[in-house]
């Protein structure tokens, strides 16, 4: 099986979006214990709701930041292919 | 060239086309699919602030308020508490700016249930909200804190700190407009996986779900995420005074 120069970097760039999405851990485990947190906070005072939630939410729009990156690099090896040009 | 990778016969199809191109000084340029989408949420604003304000001219107190203005009363009052919830007295003077980006934004977000491409799927949209955002933080910043007092928080632990200080107060624009563009960018990604890779019979019904929460969820909290982040910034900009 032949395969050309070009066809190899675009399966290695695959490999790479594939790796790059390993990104998405982080800002998971990190809403998810600002999601926790939140809860714990309701659970003390209900009456704080609306502004836990708020606040909450911003957070982790604000962590999400970093997942959101690699999800860029992914996107940008597999669908423009800067490499295989 | 685009989505060969995925090696299918109906490729999933979710990029910026050009519709037709024209010269200006020399240089190609093109009207984009993102033209049209920011045309179309336009022409909705505008109809609907027309509609609105010829209803408010000729509103009778003694009688119950249509159901337009309710709506525009409603959009009013929550972005009036949000702007007023972080940055107090001060909020009236930001309140024009806010409003409108957060009209924008949340509409161009959630046309995708229009059959658009959102506006805001395109790099090209939020990097320039994002940099009208950090003039407004800027100008503040200078107007409140004197040229000294800015200098002053750029060396803020140490002198030699200028220079992170610095790469962190430019980063502003840019994590602002991606997050909003990567957001919604992986929403229109997804809806469109969803739409082409799937055979016909997944399509009947289970899209309207992913639709709640790729459009309209994740739209709404990213043009309050964006509208917040922007107030942040600005009443840190001010400061105490």
């Amino acid at each position: 099986m032949n395969i050309s120069g070009v066809e190899f970097i675009k399966g290695c760039s695959a490999i790479g979006a594939g790796l790059a999405l390993i990104a998405g851990i982080g800002p998971g485990i990190g809403q998810g214990i600002a999601a926790g947190h939140a809860a714990s906070a309701v659970g003390r005072n209900p009456g704080a709701k609306s502004d836990v939630t708020s606040t909450m939410l911003l957070g982790q729009a604000v962590a999400e930041t970093t997942g959101l990156y690699g999800l860029l690099v992914g996107m940008i090896l597999i669908f423009v292919q800067p490499l295989a040009k | 060239m685009n989505g060969n990778v995925l090696l299918l016969a109906n490729d999933p199809d979710f990029m910026i086309k050009g519709i037709f191109s024209y010269n200006l000084f020399g240089n190609t340029v093109w009207i984009t699919t993102t033209h049209v989408s920011i045309l179309i949420v336009m022409i909705l604003l505008l109809t609907f602030s027309a509609v609105v304000h010829s209803k408010l001219k000729k509103l009778d107190p003694y009688k119950a308020p249509p159901m337009l203005v309710n709506i525009a009363e409603y959009i009013v009052e929550f972005v009036n508490n949000m702007a007023e919830g972080v940055m107090g007295n001060k909020a009236a003077k930001f309140f024009n700016y806010i409003a409108t980006i957060a009209i924008f934004i949340l509409i161009s977000n959630i046309s995708g249930l229009l059959g658009l491409r959102p506006p805001t799927a395109d790099y090209g949209v939020t990097f320039p909200l994002g940099v009208i955002s950090f003039c407004l933080i800027t100008f503040n910043k200078f107007k409140w804190q004197k040229p000294i007092g800015v200098l002053k928080g750029l060396c803020d632990p140490w002198p030699f700190w200028l220079p992170i200080n610095l790469i962190g107060d430019f980063a502003v624009p840019i994590s602002l407009s991606l997050r909003l563009f990567a957001n919604i960018l992986s929403g229109t990604v997804m809806m469109a996986l969803y739409y082409g890779l799937l055979p016909f019979f997944v399509k009947i019904g289970i899209p309207s779900a992913l639709h709640v929460y790729f459009d309209l969820f994740s739209g709404a909290i990213q043009t309050y995420v964006f509208c917040m982040l922007t107030m942040t910034y600005i009443s840190d900009a001010i400061g105490d005074n």
